[in-house]
């Protein structure tokens, strides 16, 4: 059975329907990429999925259990963590205040230390600048935050939009590389990119969306070959 | 009457101000929207402890307690029924409708109490001091004390606990918030929760200092209390106490040194100014640009 199964998904932006009927489902332990040109609907799946946007229709199950209903703080408890684009930190408050908020749902003080031992490991610029204001922080540094307080929840699946927006190359080079550490060490990824051709490098499956519907799917190394994604998409 | 004594009572005074001006703050800050009945809830807190130790004999410490309760109780329900449905409606329909709530909370109190105002038997007990030649009121010296540990209990409450910071959290992004797993609904009713139990406390402490109370007792230490929080910068909790304080002081000040009748004048002439200079107020944040 997949961890999160999304069927006939329809969502709408008051009149505007921005998605119309997606499905796809993300089996545990995998790394899925959604893309597609702006507007195309990414961003409102995730936003769908994650409970900050409600549903005209379809369903969302997550780990066996329907939570098409569910609001977006009760799904954080299930083990579903969401780093919106555009980091979203909360700017006037430290870094470690920040990640000390991704971790809301956890009661247990010992383990929260491990986690947070863990994301500084993964992230060392986030232990030197634990007392520093989020709102100083660089743009690759705002992102890593984002990601550091997603994973302070400890979650079995993380959705991430855009992480690479607005990032330098080396910066780019960097969450990827991350990325694809957060995967070798058990969680399931959700990615929506904008860059594809980076995207499609590290996911095992892909979905093409394109106007709020599904155009194409499958395996990420077929898709990198097909030839119209390559011309819509790779920029070949 | 010295200096002193003026600046003393203008410190009690302005201890009011800042506790009424942390509620209108706190809600500011977390649902950005001001809670014009938020004055009317110190009224219903006088008439509370009035009725429950005029007519029914209760200790003055016990019938403020009860009056806490009551006035959290309706803070939340003010904003369940009448702001939460508004979530997402434009500010100026929020207003209105906290507008309306004011008047209909004043005019109930009309309807049960009527309109002549009601000797307000003082809940305070600690005796006057005396320092040299001036005589401090027990009154003032509760209400200044009152102040300063409702300021150190919230400062400790907003760092140091869970929900504090999760107040803090919604105050900047409630979306992100909710990502966090933070029940924004439930952290906004909590705010409004302590606002208007610090309501009915500034509602005792200001009926035992001005003792007649009438359905129109709240109105304009609301309106003031709400100055002093955009005077120390709206949205910030130490802006609410700084404000709240100096506006005391000045409004005090004018009455002994330059005239009664122009006091609220000169109070609303410096509210203007300090805007002017500083429009966020005297410890209002900037407003942070997203990267």
């Amino acid at each position: 059975m997949a961890m999160l199964e999304v069927k006939d998904l329809e969502v709408s932006y008051g009149m505007i329907k921005a998605i119309k009927g997606v499905s796809f489902e993300v089996n545990e332990g995998e790394v899925i990429s959604l893309i597609g040109a702006n507007g195309a609907g990414k961003t409102t799946i995730l936003h769908a999925v994650s409970g900050l946007l409600s549903k005209d229709s379809g369903s969302v199950t997550f780990m066996g259990q329907d939570i098409t209903a569910t609001p977006a703080h009760s799904i954080v408890y299930l083990g579903m963590a969401h780093v919106p684009e555009g980091r979203r930190v909360f700017a006037q408050l430290s870094v470690l205040e920040n990640l000390k908020l991704g971790a809301y749902t956890r009661k247990d003080k010992n383990e929260l230390e491990e986690t947070l031992a863990m994301v500084y490991k993964r992230f060392p610029r986030l232990e030197e600048r634990k007392n520093q204001m989020a709102g100083t922080l660089s743009g690759g540094e705002q992102q890593m935050l984002a990601m550091g307080r997603a994973l302070m929840s400890h979650p079995k699946l993380i959705l991430m939009d855009e992480p690479s927006m607005g990032l330098s190359p080396i910066f780019v080079e960097e969450i990827f590389s991350i990325i694809r550490d957060i995967s070798a060490s058990g969680t399931t990824v959700l990615l929506v990119e904008q860059n594809a051709k980076k995207a499609l490098s590290i996911a095992d499956r892909a979905y093409v969306l394109e106007t709020g519907n599904v155009t194409l799917s499958g395996d990420a190394k077929e898709l990198t070959n097909d030839e119209s994604v390559k011309k819509a998409y790779l920029g070949e | 009457m010295s200096f002193l004594s003026y600046l003393i009572n203008g410190l009690s005074l302005g201890s009011v101000y800042a506790i009424i001006a942390l509620g209108y703050t706190m809600v500011y800050g977390i649902a950005k929207m001001l809670n014009f009945a938020h004055g009317d809830v110190i009224m219903v807190g006088g008439f509370a402890i009035y009725t429950l130790m005029n007519s029914m004999g209760v200790n003055p410490i016990i019938a403020v307690l009860i009056s806490v309760v009551i006035c959290t109780a309706l803070g939340m329900a003010i904003e369940k029924i009448a702001y939460k449905p508004l979530r997402k409606a434009s500010p100026l329909a929020v207003l209105i409708t906290a507008i309306g709530v004011s008047y209909l909370l004043q005019n109930l109190a009309l309807l049960i109490f009527g309109s002549d105002a009601k000797l307000f038997s003082s809940v305070v007990s600690v005796p006057a001091a005396n320092i040299g030649a001036i005589s401090i009121t027990g009154e003032t010296i509760v209400t200044i004390v009152a102040c300063i540990i409702i300021m150190i209990v919230l400062t400790l409450f907003i760092k140091k606990t869970k929900a504090g910071q999760a107040m803090l959290a919604v105050s900047e992004d409630k979306e992100a918030a909710e990502l966090m797993g933070i029940n924004v609904n439930a952290t906004i009713s909590l705010t409004f929760a302590i606002g208007s139990g610090l309501a009915a406390i500034a509602g005792a402490l200001l009926c035992s200092a001005y003792p007649a109370l009438t359905p129109y007792t709240g109105s304009m230490p609301g309106i003031k209390a709400f100055v002093a929080a955009v005077f120390g910068g709206i949205g910030s909790i130490p802006g609410a106490f700084v404000g709240g304080l100096l506006l005391g002081i000045i409004e005090n000040l004018s009455k002994a040194y330059i005239s009664s009748q122009m006091a609220d004048a000169i109070v609303f002439s410096v509210l203007i100014i300090v805007l002017l200079v500083k429009p966020t107020g005297i410890l209002g944040k900037k407003i942070s640009e997203k990267v």
